[in-house]
């Protein structure tokens, strides 16, 4: 597989390590009074899609970026690739 | 030797004659040849033993399709069992041995296995061998792998070189024959990069096999220019002896170069087989067909072959099977192979065409409307029992029967990717789903393009058609006028009513009656009859079998073949080398070796090495006169304790974490907190995962107010930097902070015991001052030493004693060590290695890899207050499930067996005493253990359900594997300084 690094252009998977889906981006608020079934769902709770699914690779081999990678799982084909950390603030993330 | 089966002509090399032997005999061929085509020159027809009946086999095709010419090619490290005769490469001395026999090859004791045929049908050992269950594996599995089996493996270590290489191109043109060579010219003139890989060891495919497909110029004189040209452009490369055996995703092939097999051992330090990646952007598939046979009666004896085969060996190799060929055909291509092998001054006894409007010959006798249904001849064909179309029966002598069932596309390329090939009724054959990955077309016969006319124009075609892809322009190029017959076939798959055995798979012995056997006792879909059958196994992978039984199973469910459907081809397309994929990591270069910056040292002590991950460790360091590990560890633990002790810790991963938001970055990753750390001031740190177990541990140094040095376990320093890249990119993108792994950067030493300060002070520069007032327990700081060299010290202990670590630049690690041991000489210091430091942690209890698996939880560990309730940390909320905190939980506890002579081992579980020593009733097991010299006793650190309320009590400890159980004390896991007094002195 090849995946096309926003910053390095096109890289093969085996510089890559996978995590999962990308939704682990969205961690709960420690803080509110639904926090533990919030974090269950969070950390146990996944989708298992046929067709287009975001996850996150990390490029442990490269320069250890963490990449939101769209993928068809049942074709492998890339749909899009792009920043984690870009991804992550747009969807609120910040400090 | 004479060759009495050597036609004339061909494209061997008579100026090159070449000896080999089979089976200990000497025999003759030339180059050009394979070991197929050189046998049958000589004669030589029985080449094996099937795999279950051990019937005798000869040679059934000409490719790498071949599922019966399977024999073991080269001798002692070198030898490769199951290597495909048709494919070996003739070379000088050359030895090939017949494999599945015994005694030999004509005369095989086991063949008794087809007179017992009846209890040997599909499944036969899911059936027979059921009872008593306990035979199975020691009786007959066993049994059964002996006299079911293919060839011997070397036992000895291949003494070769196998390589990996990657490359790219524009265009993977795969196979030379017509199609091929067409497109890669096509492409080459255009200035693309193209690749051209073919199997064979010569370019032509069907053009070497077949007489007379070109009309205007020999085909030897047009793969001449080709191949010229080829070499002459810079931008192709072409790769013969080269099977892609495999499509990946977004344009990845994988391809085995057998860069040295027609070679009797590689050149010197040459690889003998290369494993190539071949990242293209688009590719063309011109693999070609396949013949396929047709079902009859005893079709499986030497000297019946596919017919095409016959013609390749006549025209290519100049070889006949025999004097006297029968041709048994349901299409118009056998009538070919009768003409061709005629012209070669091959006699012709008969052509048998199922057709009854087959086309006449004056050439030789054709027999319309009839079929082949028997043959004769035990070790080779005698003569085969044809049915004329009046169904009375003929009994026709000849030494080699040819059979054309038609042809099937080499599609298995394009079902990688799950394509799902479609039927194409007017070829009667399976051809490339139309809809298959965008970046791979076919051409040629593998596109269902038989004739030699359309092959070239559609290999032309699909190297414009693809380039046209990449916004390139490629003409069409001028190409031979060649012949462009229509396919003219009659789908036939076996003949019916006889009562024997008619294989289809002849690698694994499968023959019609199994597949209607499997059919009757419930395996219907093609996926369940190839599992139960075996059908489509094995080297071949059915490539001449599939087909049939597919037509069978088609038959039986009263649907058409394309309803069946196939099964699914996966990769490799052919066998590939195990040791090619293993490639260069084997032995020591199995996996990357690290060494610490004091390894060299280290070795001129003759210090005793452990792998830990990658790292080689210091294990120990005997001295004169020690003769078992014991006394060295016991040593060094009692020398730590009494004066100092030195120990690499390089090991340690080290991530250097920068930036105005540090700290508060550290409070998200570890439980505790290290906000409120002063510069200059070490933290132990516990890192939960966010299921609330307990991750890593390590230390947190405040260099700077927004400089801080992480250190992590050995085994974590890769994962638990992976985590933190995760957290600082994915869940608190907005921190100002920098994270970068330090870990070869830096070489660490602990130097551990009461004499540590002085030891060091006398290194230490003295515009730093690191007495106890100056630089405290838990003090860190950038210091020089040795005048003026930089490094970093922290006060922090694992032994439990005054003990601090002290970091230079790798570079300057092996100098420190022996800069430090000098100075500590007159402290008697002892460098220290892994087992004096698990020894030396066990007695202060602390927990390492063995307490932290993943498995334990911080109050587990003694440490569930250090969690911190008032801010944000990974793990935190999942922490505080009500099962996670419960109380009775496990809790880390110290173990002394109340009678000295007994040694506590990690494994061993814990029962109350009184209770039986049954699952149920377990209340724990010990995590580590050691010997303890300070206390003269086996001591161990044990998980213990509420343990922390139990010390004092006597518990048993209970090794059922080791056969011990004796009693131990419960005790405080700090077998050591319990209060800390020696780490603030």
């Amino acid at each position: 597989m090849i995946i096309n690094h926003p910053l390095l252009g096109p890289r093969d998977a085996q510089e890559f390590v996978y995590l999962g889906d990308a939704r682990l981006i969205d961690r709960p608020d420690t803080m509110s009074e639904t926090a533990l079934d919030d974090f269950h769902a969070y950390l146990y709770l996944r989708d298992n899609p046929a067709g287009s699914h975001r996850e996150l690779w990390y490029h442990e081999q490269g320069d250890r970026s963490w990449l939101v990678v769209t993928r068809d799982t049942t074709t492998h084909e890339i749909l899009h690739v792009e920043l984690a950390s870009d991804y992550a603030k747009q969807r609120g993330r910040d400090r | 030797m004479s060759q009495k089966n050597r036609l004339g002509g061909g494209l061997i090399d008579r100026n090159q004659p070449l000896s080999f032997t089979f089976d200990g005999k000497s025999y003759s061929g030339f180059a050009g040849d394979t070991l197929a085509s050189a046998l049958l020159a000589n004669g030589v027809r029985l080449m094996g033993r099937s795999f279950k009946y051990h019937r005798p086999r000869g040679v059934f095709s000409a490719g790498s399709e071949e599922p019966n010419a399977l024999v073991e090619l080269r001798g002692g490290a070198r030898r490769e069992p199951n290597s495909r005769a048709t494919v070996a490469e003739l070379y000088d001395g050359l030895q090939a041995r017949s494999q599945n026999h015994f005694p030999s090859l004509t005369f095989d004791v086991l063949a008794i296995n087809d007179r017992l045929s009846a209890f040997l049908a599909a499944g036969f050992y899911y059936k027979t061998f059921m009872w008593p269950s306990a035979f199975w594996e020691k009786v007959y599995e066993p049994a059964i792998r002996r006299a079911a089996g293919l060839g011997r493996l070397s036992t000895e270590e291949d003494p070769d070189v196998y390589d990996k290489g990657f490359r790219h191109c524009d265009l993977l043109v795969i196979g030379a024959g017509p199609s091929g060579l067409a497109a890669a010219l096509t492409a080459g003139r255009a200035g693309a990069d193209v690749i051209l890989a073919d199997e064979d060891f010569m370019p032509g495919g069907r053009l070497l096999a077949d007489a007379g497909l070109l009309s205007d110029q020999t085909a030897d004189s047009w793969i001449g220019k080709v191949r010229g040209e080829l070499a002459s452009l810079p931008n192709v490369r072409v790769m013969p002896r080269t099977t892609i055996f495999g499509m990946y995703d977004h344009g990845t092939f994988g391809a085995i170069e057998r860069a040295a097999d027609h070679l009797s051992e590689p050149p010197a330090d040459k690889p003998r087989q290369i494993l190539w990646r071949i990242y293209a952007k688009r590719a063309l598939l011109a693999a070609g067909a396949t013949e396929r046979p047709i079902g009859f009666e005893n079709n499986d004896r030497p000297g019946i072959m596919l017919a095409g085969a016959m013609r390749a060996f006549a025209n290519r190799w100049a070889v006949t099977a025999a004097k006297d060929v029968v041709i048994f055909t349901n299409n118009d291509d056998g009538h070919r192979t009768a003409r061709d092998l005629a012209a070669k001054g091959v006699r012709i006894s008969a052509l048998v065409d199922c057709r009854a409007d087959a086309p006449a010959s004056a050439d030789f006798e054709v027999l319309k409307g009839a079929e082949v249904v028997d043959s004769r001849g035990r070790l080779g064909l005698k003569s085969v029992k044809v049915r004329l179309q009046g169904g009375s029966t003929r009994e026709i002598a000849c030494g080699a029967l040819g059979v054309a069932g038609g042809w099937n596309p080499n599609v298995h390329l394009t079902c990688h990717k799950r394509g799902r090939p479609a039927w194409d009724a007017a070829i009667s054959a399976f051809v490339p789903d139309p809809n298959v990955d965008p970046l791979l077309r076919a051409a040629g016969a593998a596109a269902g393009i038989f004739s030699t006319h359309g092959a070239l124009q559609s290999g032309m075609q699909g190297a414009i058609d693809a380039l046209a892809d990449l916004g390139r322009r490629a003409g069409p190029i001028p190409l031979p006028t060649a012949e462009d017959a229509p396919v003219n076939v009659a789908p036939f798959w076996h003949v019916t009513g006889g009562k024997g055995r008619a294989w289809l798979d002849l690698q694994n012995d499968v023959t019609i009656k199994d597949i209607r056997l499997a059919h009757q006792e419930g395996f219907k879909s093609v996926e369940h009859v190839k599992r139960y059958t075996t059908l489509g196994m094995a080297t071949d992978q059915g490539k001449t079998a599939n087909i049939g039984a597919l037509a069978i199973i088609a038959e039986l469910e009263g649907k058409s073949l394309p309803e069946v459907g196939t099964t699914i081809f996966r990769p490799p397309y052919t066998p590939v080398t195990i040791g090619a994929f293993a490639g260069r990591s084997r032995g020591k270069e199995f996996r990357p070796r690290r060494l610490t910056p004091s390894h060299k040292w280290a070795e001129e002590q003759g210090a005793i090495f452990v792998e830990a991950g990658n790292w080689m460790r210091a294990q120990w360091f005997p001295l004169d006169g020690e003769t078992h590990w014991r006394q060295s560890v016991d040593r060094e633990v009692l020398a730590v304790r009494k004066s100092v002790g030195i120990c690499d810790v390089t090991t340690l991963g080290k991530i250097d974490v920068q930036g105005a938001d540090a700290a508060e970055f550290l409070n998200h990753i570890y439980c505790n907190g290290f906000a409120k750390l002063p510069v200059g001031k070490t933290r132990y740190g516990l890192m939960l995962r966010e299921d609330g177990m307990a991750m890593d541990d390590g230390t947190a140094a405040r260099l700077a107010e927004d400089h801080f040095i992480v250190t992590t376990t050995t085994a974590n320093a890769v994962s638990v930097f992976r985590h933190m890249e995760f957290c600082r990119q994915c869940l608190w993108p907005g921190l100002d902070v920098q994270l970068i792994s330090t870990t070869e950067a830096w070489a660490q030493f602990a130097v551990a015991g009461p004499n540590s300060r002085k030891l060091l002070q006398k290194i230490v520069d003295p515009a730093h001052d690191i007495s106890n007032e100056a630089f405290p327990y838990m003090a860190c700081g950038e210091i020089t030493i040795c005048g003026g060299l930089r490094a970093r010290l922290f006060r922090i202990s694992f032994s439990g004693e005054l003990a601090y670590e002290i970091a230079v630049p790798a570079r300057y690690g092996d100098a420190l060590i022996r800069r430090l041991m000098d100075a500590g000489e007159e402290f008697d210091v002892v460098p220290y290695g892994t087992e004096a430091l698990s020894v030396l942690r066990i007695e202060k209890g602390h927990a390492a890899g063995n307490e932290l698996n993943g498995q334990s939880t911080a109050a587990m560990l003694g440490m569930g207050r250090m969690v911190s309730q008032t801010k944000d940390s990974i793990g935190r909320i999942l922490a505080g499930r009500p099962h996670l905190i419960r109380e009775d939980d496990y809790r880390l506890v110290g173990l002394v067996p109340v009678k000295p002579e007994d040694t506590l081992l990690s494994g061993a579980h814990l029962m109350t005493v009184g209770e039986a020593a049954i699952a149920q009733n377990d209340q724990g097991w010990v995590t580590s253990a050691a010997y303890s010299p300070h206390l003269k006793s086996s001591i161990g650190l044990a998980f213990l359900k509420s343990g922390d309320k139990r010390h004092g009590e006597v518990i048993r400890v209970v090794n059922p594997l080791g056969g011990s159980e004796f009693d131990a004390t419960v005790s405080s896991p700090h077998f050591i300084d319990p209060e800390g007094e020696r780490l603030r002195v």
